[in-house]
């Protein structure tokens, strides 16, 4: 280690209600428009009871698979895809972005969302994936999945939905959602 | 049985000084985290694609005003004004520039403006405690507010949070997302709060504490603190100790 020392995390404890979310925050496109589509889900406690107070934010490609560089997430002109969005869980934990489908970074490999998770109780923020489902050679050959025992593979692949994909954040228990923590040292 | 000051302040110190730059995702002295740590071991590996990059903001998303939060009613709110200011870096020490710093804040009498905050003590105005920055291109952030008095809260009896301020903030990649808070000098609160003390190594825990610094404050207007933050991303020991 060279840099300076990091800055530990902190609680985003119960009261950023009226500071982090804002109006369209979970709609990164209009729900009526070509291809968009719902990714939606509880964040859940280790007593399967949903966690009203976290966030979740998403970051991801678009349909052509690029990273976003377009600015507007938190006032959207309505038609600029960010690839970035955030939604509080509701009274049940629930939450729900209407957006894109990513496509695949690289050719050949799986799509998936970049997920942050923050919550009151909750020390630090969480990273997490969520792969799409639809194309099981993908997620076969992907590095990160074929790295993980058989019964947590799955904590990081959204089911099919009418309207899209649901996806659950477990914090904590027998179907505890896999959680990241990106190997320094890249070109970022 | 809600367990008082001393329980949980006993239970602070048999788990100080364990190894973790970070906060120990199961900490029981604070008791919200029984159910919300995971248990597993965070999984290491390469960051790729979205990954790499971070989402872009600009001054489309964030106003000129919005770092003033003193400014947002028709009055000025009570309490001692101040600018808060300094550096976002990342791990290697290089500026961040033109992201996106969110903060949120109880009034000088230690309340928010959040309906679930029912701590009575009295609501100002003139004061919401919501400001948005873009840093610059030294990566520097600033805002103008008054500073934040300590709270009760119901982690045990007779608990009260430090003087703090909440940061949200994002680097030059996703794994650099940060949110956490800014404490002041000096609180004679720190030792009692299990949530700063979750941070359970001494030196990592000082990064979370602004400075005074005389050459911010302003003559007739308003005191200065200064606080560096550094965007590391996870440190390789962040779920190290968690109950495994
Ligand atoms: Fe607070």
């Amino acid at each position: 280690m060279s840099g300076p020392e990091g800055t530990p995390g902190q609680t985003v404890g119960p009261f950023f209600g009226y500071a982090l979310p804002y109006p369209g925050g979970d709609t990164l496109v209009p729900p009526g428009r070509d291809g968009a589509i719902r990714l939606a889900g509880r964040v859940v406690d280790g007593a399967g009871a949903g966690v009203p107070d976290a966030l979740v934010e998403v970051w991801q490609a678009g349909p052509t698979g690029a990273v976003v560089r377009e600015p507007g997430s938190l006032r959207r002109d309505g038609w600029s895809f960010t690839g970035w969005g955030r939604a509080a869980t509701d009274p049940t934990g629930a939450y729900s972005f209407t957006t894109l489908r990513p496509a695949p970074a690289v050719a050949g490999g799986p799509a998936w969302f970049a997920v942050a998770v923050v919550a009151r109780g909750l020390l630090d923020r969480l990273l997490t994936r969520v792969y799409l489902p639809d194309d099981p050679d993908a997620l076969a050959g992907d590095r990160l999945l074929s790295s993980l025992p058989d019964g947590r593979r799955s904590t990081l692949i959204a089911r099919p939905g009418p309207d899209g994909y649901r996806f659950d954040v477990v914090l904590q228990g027998d179907r505890e959602t896999v959680f990241l923590q990106h190997r320094p040292g890249h070109p970022g | 049985m809600i367990p008082t000051q001393r329980e949980i302040s006993d239970e602070i110190a048999s788990l100080d000084g364990a190894a973790g730059a970070q906060p120990r995702l199961d900490y029981p002295p604070y008791r919200s985290s029984a159910l919300r740590h995971p248990r597993h071991p965070a999984v290491v590996l390469d960051p790729e694609g979205v990954e790499l990059a971070s989402p872009v903001f600009g001054p489309r998303d964030v106003g000129e005003l919005d770092a003033d939060l003193t400014i947002q009613h028709r009055g000025e709110p009570l309490g001692e004004r101040m600018i808060v200011t300094g550096r976002v870096l990342d791990g290697r020490g290089r500026a961040v520039a033109g992201q996106l710093v969110e903060v949120w804040q109880a009034n000088a009498a230690g309340r928010y403006i959040h309906q679930r905050d029912q701590h009575p003590a009295p609501l100002d105005p003139n004061f919401t405690g919501t400001g948005r920055c873009l840093t610059g291109p030294d990566g520097s952030y600033r805002f103008v507010t008054v500073k934040p008095g300590p709270y009760p809260w119901r982690n045990h009896r007779n608990a009260w949070r430090p003087a703090h301020i909440h940061f949200s903030l994002f680097g030059t990649a996703f794994a650099q997302r940060l949110v956490t808070q800014m404490y002041f000098p000096g609180d004679p609160l720190f030792p009692l709060d299990p949530i700063l003390q979750s941070v359970t190594d001494p030196a990592a825990r000082a990064r979370l504490i602004a400075a005074y610094d005389h050459d911010v404050t302003q003559e007739e207007w308003c005191t200065g603190y200064r606080w560096d933050i550094v965007l590391s991303g996870p440190a390789p020991t962040v779920f190290e100790g968690t109950g495994r």
